[in-house]
């Protein structure tokens, strides 16, 4: 086979870091015996009934595309959903199901974007944000949120990185991977920023159903935020749908009118029989999100009581299922930690720096895992840390 | 009694992991081990916790023995004892695993364990059935188990999922 020139290949994506998570999954698939905390998605299986909705969907043959902005009695349903859980109204025309969050940010960033457009991001954040920024021609700012402030962006922080090309900010609450969430004085504080320097906010809501101690704020949902958000959310974390593929993007009509003109030329619709799927989530899956939710919690409390007695300091997170405790204190280096674990103790997790800089002395552990996996991975970390 | 809601979790860990080692139940509920002790003592003492079981699935050992029906008892309930009477001459006998008061078409609804078809059979006809206040007994035996307390016996139990994400 004659090698590609890479000339072939765009300047723009050939300078595209590869995702750090990538490395370490490469690294951790040809192992045997591993327990993996790596694994940003819950370890429950989609409720059964969620399932059954979408085998009725094929059997009675609904099997062609949607409209491209999702199926009418689902965008209706999430309208309802989106009002009684985040208390913001939207239309059904202010509403776009998407391939999963992913494509919602994806979308909502080659909406908004000119070239040489900045957008903020708070980092340590889910990989994806930076890159899907370059990718619609605009710069990523990242602004690092910080260990000592338990991983909440201060506004200061955000004022400081504004210029006059500063469009919007992308920020995620619950967050991957720290687990942080926001309180709603917090998220206010933020929203004052936006609206002083007239900034979009892309909001990505997707982990807001699993907070364990305070209830969830939709940025959304603060005075006069509805109209500079951009609200992302999904059902992959909330019903443990994450390889249906399926999220949604709420905003005001004008913004989703034009992110429907960029989503129905890249991708038409979302999977018809996800949509199926999800409409009978929303519909009848609070129960099971209810349980999930119960057991998530305390499966956090063991993981991030276990790292602190094991003198891995870290912080109660609020929501999403990550620890992220500082492995400062061995005095690797969060790649070096990871890759020695891996290989010492067979336990996958994945180093805090491929999520931004101040993630750096940190390790992401998802506890989307059995309480079986979980004790025996604390074991090992344990003894991982005994023998350095 | 009210329960607070750590004691609540504690029961919704043990229902599922009786052998849980109480240094992790503690972690999971984000007390210490002597609260955690405190408490389980207090559940056991109020009966709250009743007994520690292990479900095990016999039909896998060799030459295991034993079945077990389901047996809708109709009884004549008796002035001021109601079915309360009945339902403790019944549970007295050792072959007796279970027995429920139910609403419907039948009273009383008995799980009978035995070593062979022949002895519930018996046990059905000369001791249950003889019984002064019972009216009727409808026996099914139980063929297959596949899901029982909320857990499939033959559960893949592999990982789906990729191993970073």
């Amino acid at each position: 086979m004659k090698a590609t020139k890479s000339t072939y290949i765009s300047r723009t994506v050939r300078e595209l870091k590869p995702s750090g998570i990538r490395r370490f999954f490469d690294l951790a698939a040809g192992m045997e015996g591993v327990i993996s905390l790596g694994v940003g998605e819950p370890d429950f299986v989609t409720p059964w009934h969620v399932r059954e909705a979408a085998i009725r969907s094929i059997e009675e043959g609904y099997t062609s595309y949607t409209p491209n902005a999702g199926l009418l009695e689902l965008r209706e349903e999430i309208t309802n959903y989106v009002k009684n859980r985040y208390h913001v109204e939207y239309s059904p025309s202010e509403v776009i199901v998407t391939v999963g969050a992913s494509s919602a940010i994806d979308t909502a960033m080659r909406t908004i974007i000119d070239p040489g457009d900045e957008v903020i991001v708070v980092e340590p954040c889910f990989v994806s944000y930076s890159p899907t920024v370059t990718l619609a021609g605009g710069i990523p700012v990242p602004v690092q949120a910080l260990k000592e402030n338990d991983f909440k962006i201060l506004p200061s922080q955000i004022e400081a990185a504004i210029t006059h090309k500063t469009k919007a900010m992308i920020i995620c609450f619950p967050n991957n991977p720290t687990g942080t969430l926001l309180n709603r004085t917090e998220l206010e504080a933020l929203a004052e920023i936006a609206k002083k320097y007239d900034l979009l906010v892309i909001s990505d809501e997707i982990y807001a159903e699993l907070t364990y101690d305070d209830s969830f704020t939709s940025m959304a949902s603060l005075p006069s935020m509805r109209e500079r958000t951009i609200l992302v959310n999904g059902f992959s974390k909330a019903f443990a749908m994450t390889g249906w593929r399926l999220g949604y993007v709420c905003a005001p009509e004008e913004i989703a009118s034009a992110m429907l003109k960029v989503h129905q030329y890249a991708l038409m619709c979302a999977s018809t029989n996800s949509q199926y799927a999800g409409l009978e989530a929303l519909r009848n899956g609070q129960g099971e999100v209810e349980k999930m939710v119960k057991s998530y919690r305390l499966r956090r409390n063991f993981i991030v009581n276990s790292f602190n007695e094991m003198g891995l300091t870290c912080h109660m997170p609020g929501g999403a299922f990550y620890a992220f405790p500082s492995i400062e204190s061995t005095g690797l280096s969060s790649q070096e930690f990871a890759e020695r674990l891996l290989l010492e103790q067979s336990v996958a997790v994945v180093p805090g720096d491929v999520f931004g800089e101040s993630g750096e002395g940190h390790i992401r552990c998802s506890y989307a895992t059995s309480m079986e996996e979980l004790k025996e991975a604390m074991k090992r970390i344990k003894r991982f840390i005994d023998s350095l | 009694m009210k329960l607070n809601e750590k004691e609540l979790e504690i029961l919704g860990v043990l229902e599922k992991d009786a052998r849980i080692e109480t240094a992790d139940l503690a972690k999971m509920v984000g007390l210490s081990i002597e609260e955690t002790e405190s408490i389980l003592k207090k559940l056991e003492s109020d009966q709250v916790i009743v007994k520690y079981l292990t479900m095990i699935d016999w039909t896998k050992i060799d030459e295991h023995q034993g079945v077990r029906a389901m047996i809708d008892v109709k009884v004549t309930p008796k002035q001021g004892v109601g079915f309360d009477e009945i339902a403790e001459k019944i549970y007295r006998y050792d072959e007796v695993q279970s027995v429920y008061l139910m609403s419907g078409t039948y009273d009383l609804s008995v799980i009978v364990e035995g070593n062979t078809l022949n002895e519930v059979a018996n046990f059905v006809s000369q001791k249950l059935s003889t019984l002064e206040s019972v009216v009727s007994t409808t026996t099914h035996f139980i063929l297959k188990k596949y899901k029982h307390d909320g857990i499939i016996l033959e559960q893949e139990k592999k990982d789906k999922r990729i191993v970073v994400s």
